[in-house]
């Protein structure tokens, strides 16, 4: 009887600890309980919720579709447009800036180049909203801040930044981009260093020029990095907070600022209203979701893991 | 042709320094700020060398605010980063470790499910994560700022990747000495994956450090908060709260440019293998 036991209890014990076909189930469970608590259980109560009126998270009551419809509102169309201008911006200064960058300081005829790097780099290192508290200062509305020192330099006159829709946006767009300029050059640096230097000796033979090297060779080279981050860069676009935070702190004077996630913020946390939130959740989502399957339609899956 | 090279060698390394001066100017200016007196700022505008009134005492102001609030946000802030760094590399690894290496039943739907967490943004779930922590009584707590995210995706695809270039050969071994399954993990696989390990705890640990939105979110008490949503609880124009953000800000950086510096290539690899949004 004892034996029999005592040849169960080793079974079990085995068949937890030695048997390689049960093994890997032990080690992603973790993963899946999570993915149940922290993912799927969330994620479905936003669909549900985004079909409710609610105050708080108490007296939910159907109402259909009136979370969507209320989403046809001036403020969420400005929050959808500063959105996409900020990312426009982002994209463009976030790639180009980089790629140079990066053709800089794989250059043999810069001196001190590990230097360059990593002093580039250190931006990436800061959050966003360390940072902003510097370019809150730098900003600032009056004539001691240092971009209207610069302004007056040049026979402008002071300007309240952070009160116009445009300047509000640029100080935005340059946090964003001081931040990821670094973090971007080094993915470039990366990309550039696999490339082998045969290439550019037998196109140095041809007389190609420094330009047209640039444009013939590298930059297809650089294709996969680049998409990469472009993909990165809409995303992180769309859900941009911090920035927005940092300098608006407790409102948004004129949707000055005011973003998807910033606006999503402002319904559910402050004004309770979490069905509507909900709703802006979804579209947020929907958004994502374009650019994930523009990523993976369109350039294969994690091309840069791939390449 | 020699001079040529030379002239526009000197014109790269000049314009690289005007660059680099850009670069690092929002910290030089963050850290030169907090060392005057903000009055000044205020008045006279803020000199962008260290003059005659350069002091400590916005340093002193922020070490006595409130009892040493700071220090326990700081505190706060090294406990989160720790504990969530160690959790998320623990389990992040171990799913990681058995996606690359086993070939089983549902491998392949585990894969799927950690794509879909990878693409999905937290934003997103954001409301319904709040009110699971009410539910589960974390708000307000470590516990809550760190379990929803104690898996990272990112993570486990890095593992993932980087177990797949080890050889099976390891773990036969391991088995004919007669090692578990765990035992071939924690006593083989744990020493090879040193790298992937290294790369991942910078990777999570800078997440984790510079996170807002979630904390900001579960966050309540101000003797629970970390350094970000501690500093921007004092953001405002008022002059005696800029005494104790401005050397805040600095104090909360500060580390982790210094072992950035002593770490270079680890930092960009780390930083740079899972995406992460700069």
């Amino acid at each position: 009887m004892t034996d029999k036991r005592k040849s169960e209890k080793k079974s079990i014990k085995s068949l937890l600890l030695y048997n390689k076909n049960f093994a890997p189930y032990m080690f992603v469970a973790p993963f899946i309980l999570s993915f149940l608590i922290f993912f799927l259980y969330p994620f479905i109560e936003i669909v549900w919720m985004s079909f409710m009126k609610m105050e708080g998270f108490k007296n939910a009551k159907f109402v259909g579709f009136d979370n969507y419809s209320r989403l046809f509102n001036y403020h969420f169309g400005n929050a959808l447009l500063t959105n996409t201008i900020f990312t426009v911006c982002t994209v463009v200064i976030s790639m180009t800036i980089p790629t140079l960058l990066a053709v800089a300081v794989n250059s043999k005829l810069l001196k001190f180049r590990n230097g360059f790097r990593a002093s580039i780099f250190i931006p990436s290192l800061v959050s966003a909203l360390i940072a902003g508290i510097a370019f809150r200062l730098m900003f600032s509305d009056m004539d001691s801040g240092l971009f209207n020192q610069i302004l007056h330099l040049f026979g402008g006159e002071s300007i309240a930044w952070n009160m116009g829709y445009w300047s509000g946006t640029l100080m935005m767009v340059t946090l964003t981009v001081w931040k990821s300029i670094g973090i971007n050059m080094v993915y470039c640096l990366s990309a550039l260093q696999t490339i082998s230097k045969d290439v550019y000796e037998s196109a140095d033979i041809d007389g190609a020029s420094g330009f047209h090297k640039f444009w013939k060779i590298t930059l297809p080279l650089l294709k996969p990095t680049l998409i990469y981050i472009f993909t990165l860069t809409i995303i992180a676009g769309y859900r941009m907070f911090t920035e927005s935070y940092v300098y608006w702190v407790d409102t948004t004077p004129g949707d000055i600022g005011l973003t998807i996630v910033r606006y999503l913020y402002q319904m559910s946390f402050q004004r309770n209203d979490m069905g509507f939130g909900a709703a802006i959740g979804i579209v947020l989502l929907g958004i994502i979701m374009i650019i994930n399957l523009i990523q993976l339609r369109g350039f294969g899956m994690f091309s840069k893991e791939k390449s | 042709m020699k001079k040529k090279i030379t002239v526009s060698s000197v014109g790269l390394t000049i314009g690289m320094i005007l660059i680099a001066a850009c670069a690092l100017f929002p910290v030089y200016f963050l850290l030169v700020a907090s060392l005057q007196p903000t009055q000044y700022m205020f008045s006279r505008g803020l000199s962008l060398v260290l003059g005659d009134t350069a002091t400590l005492a916005n340093y002193l102001t922020l070490f006595d605010y409130r009892d040493g609030l700071y220090f326990t946000w700081y505190s706060n802030s090294i406990l989160i980063t720790v504990l969530q760094t160690v959790f998320s590399l623990f389990f992040s690894s171990m799913v990681g470790y058995a996606l690359g290496v086993y070939r089983f039943r549902g491998r392949g739907l585990v894969f799927t499910l950690m794509l879909l967490v990878m693409m999905i943004p937290v934003e997103i779930i954001m409301l319904p994560l709040y009110k699971l922590s009410i539910a589960m009584k974390t708000i307000n707590t470590i516990a809550g700022v760190i379990l929803p995210f104690i898996l990272s995706p990112i993570c486990i695809f890095f593992f993932q990747q980087f177990v797949s270039g080890i050889g099976d050969s390891f773990m036969e071994a391991g088995r004919i000495d007669g090692c578990t399954e765990f035992g071939i993990y924690f006593r083989i696989m744990v020493p090879l994956m040193k790298p992937a390990f290294g790369a991942m705890t910078i990777l999570i640990a800078m997440q984790s450090w510079n996170g807002f939105l979630w904390p900001l979110i579960v966050l309540r008490t101000n003797t629970n908060l970390t350094l970000p949503i501690g500093l921007a609880s004092l953001i405002s124009a008022d002059a005696q709260k800029m005494e104790v953000l401005l050397p805040g800000a600095v104090l909360s950086i500060l580390p982790i440019v210094i072992v950035f510096l002593f770490n270079q290539s680890k930092f960009i690899d780390g930083l740079t293998s899972g995406g992460v949004k700069a």
